[in-house]
């Protein structure tokens, strides 16, 4: 379908313009502001150009976070992905069990982010918690307050838990748009099931799941509340993603400089690989169109 | 289908241990998410003493106290309306502006309308905690620090974005000729708007005030930053209180609990749309 050319789009355009414009770029621009300065309290501020930059790219603290925020965001895209496709697969089609397995699916994904850290710091305790008391009473050594493995693993499970509805919501709204004509020609060539897996399902799905991609790597990227309020980034510096780190640093030791020259650097990392997506993304469309 | 006896009888044969294999999984995963909300449940339904010193299943008194500390203190209840009131006025400006841009992304190419999507995706990619301390100077600055509207207008940093994507998606299920119909027979852009185009989208408009709800009720770093009494949402009420008073787990799992309610109210509405809602979405 093609669009047709119409400037006039813009004055449709513009509300959107206006509201981002206040709530994006405006804060944006004080944030490349103290970038660039330095402040000792009550307004005073010089220049010191790229002072920042530079010492943020030699100190060990960004690259470290950066380099844990790197392997969180891979591990759950490969688990959460898979098992986001799976569960799909297997849920109802229709009828009274497919609205319950939705709804009770989407829970965990409209429970708010402290609330969700807050259920498995419960949960792992090993004197009040169901997880921990079981794994204890089975001889497990499991705390993951101390043990900085224990802590990873229960930041994974508590993610998985809490965003693979997402993925498999996105996967079940890919599935259910495919036409039955598909299946009625794949049965009559007697296709085996991973076949109509491979050939009809996930080339169909492909568009839901880059969004379920983009959208869970973005998220995790940015993750915040629930490693925060699980272990408030440790143990020592163990679970400190990027924004645990960031925020440490404005709100907490209120470093400006440091903190802003920070946020512009995780920004455009987020952006570049993001870009990377939606450029993939872009040509796939593109090149299916053409087919 | 029944004519051709073959591939029917070769089905039904694979699917009933396909089936219950599916059954399975769905299950497993289902007990996965419920064990932890069931934990929690529960644990709103002790006393303290009950969940420090023994170790159950059920509670064994049964206690409503934790709720009722809840739902007759206003510096926990008013949580909830603050809470409301943002998620609200967030949900209605973000369809507001978001409604007339994603008609113009669906319909109609202009100077730079690729570049000025990926933009507006772009502040859906910017993690909040970037942007907490820019908006706490931004809207001190203004005075709007610590209102309803602050809060709102900051969460359409990432929920106006969100609005335009899903939206445009839906619109462009929606034929062209339908619109130029409407043109001919006379109708002026904002009549077929308001009266055809957005009921016929009246499904897009549900998921995407759902999603908007969704991400504004979760939030809890920018709403936290942006308010100190009078606009203090739950989630940061929960935070301070837990600080405060130690170990009040009883009460903390109720407050929990209470949060997870209108979430679930909501989606049990709009259960039907959601799939739908992705499946027609851009990309």
């Amino acid at each position: 379908m093609e669009k047709t050319v119409n400037q006039r789009a813009w004055l449709l355009v513009l509300p959107v313009l206006v509201l981002v414009a206040f709530s994006s770029i405006i804060p944006m621009m004080t944030v490349v502001n103290y970038s660039f300065q330095d402040s000792f309290g009550e307004n005073i501020f010089f220049w010191v150009g790229l002072e920042w930059y530079q010492e943020l790219l030699r100190s060990e603290r960004l690259w470290d976070a950066l380099g844990r925020q790197l392997l969180f965001s891979f591990i759950i895209l490969m688990i959460e992905i898979p098992l986001g496709i799976l569960v799909a697969l297997s849920m109802p089609k229709k009828g009274i069990s497919a609205s319950i397995c939705l709804v009770l699916m989407s829970l965990p994904l409209l429970i708010p982010y402290n609330v969700v850290g807050t259920i498995w710091q419960v949960f792992g305790r090993a004197d009040i918690g169901l997880l921990g008391r079981t794994l204890s009473d089975l001889g497990i050594s499991y705390n993951y307050s101390q043990n900085a493995f224990d802590a990873w693993v229960t930041v994974i499970i508590m993610d998985v838990w809490h965003w693979t509805s997402l993925v498999a919501l996105l996967a079940y709204a890919g599935l259910r748009s495919i036409p039955k004509p598909y299946y009625q020609a794949a049965m009559i060539d007697q296709a085996s099931r991973w076949n109509v897996f491979r050939y009809i399902e996930l080339p169909k799905m492909r568009g839901v799941l880059m969004i379920a991609i983009l959208l869970r790597f973005m998220d995790s990227f940015m993750i915040y509340t629930e490693p925060f309020v699980l272990t408030g980034g440790g143990p020592g510096n163990a679970t400190t993603f990027l924004s645990i780190d960031l925020v440490k640093m404005a709100l907490g030791q209120f470093d400006l400089g440091p903190a802003a020259a920070f946020s512009l650097m995780y920004f455009l990392v987020i952006l570049l690989i993001s870009y990377v997506f939606y450029t993939v993304m872009i040509t796939i469309d593109k090149d299916e169109a053409k087919q | 289908m029944s004519k051709n006896r073959h591939p029917t009888k070769k089905s039904g044969s694979t699917s009933i241990p396909r089936a219950r294999i599916g059954a399975l999984v769905i299950t497993l995963y289902l007990v996965f998410l419920l064990v932890p909300i069931y934990w929690l449940i529960i644990m709103s339904f002790k006393s303290n003493s009950e969940i420090l010193s023994t170790f159950t299943l059920f509670p064994d008194n049964f206690t409503l106290k934790n709720y009722s500390t809840i739902l007759t203190d206003p510096s926990w209840y008013m949580g909830y309306v603050n809470s409301f009131i943002y998620v609200s006025l967030n949900t209605v400006i973000s369809l507001l502006v978001a409604l007339p841009a994603a008609y113009a992304f669906s319909r109609y190419r202009f100077f730079g309308d690729n570049h000025l999507f990926f933009w507006l995706l772009t502040n859906r990619m910017a993690p909040p905690a970037v942007f907490a301390l820019p908006f706490f100077q931004l809207y001190s600055s203004v005075s709007l620090f610590d209102t309803h509207i602050a809060v709102a207008l900051a969460h359409c940093l990432f929920n106006v974005p969100l609005a335009v994507w899903i939206l445009e998606g839906f619109m462009r299920g929606v034929p062209r000729e339908i619109d130029e119909t409407a043109f001919i027979d006379g109708y002026g852009f904002t009549r077929f708007f308001t009266k055809i185009f957005i009921p016929m989208i009246a499904p897009g408009i549900g998921v995407t005030a759902f999603f908007c709800f969704m991400f504004s009720w979760v939030e809890l770093l920018l709403s936290r930053t942006l308010t100190s009494v009078d606009a203090k949402p739950i989630t940061a009420i929960m935070t301070r209180t837990v600080s405060a008073s130690g170990l009040d787990w009883g009460v903390l799992a109720a407050a929990g609990v209470l949060t997870i309610i209108p979430g679930a109210i909501v989606i049990y509405f709009v259960r039907n749309h959601i799939a739908k809602g992705f499946a027609l979405g851009r990309v």
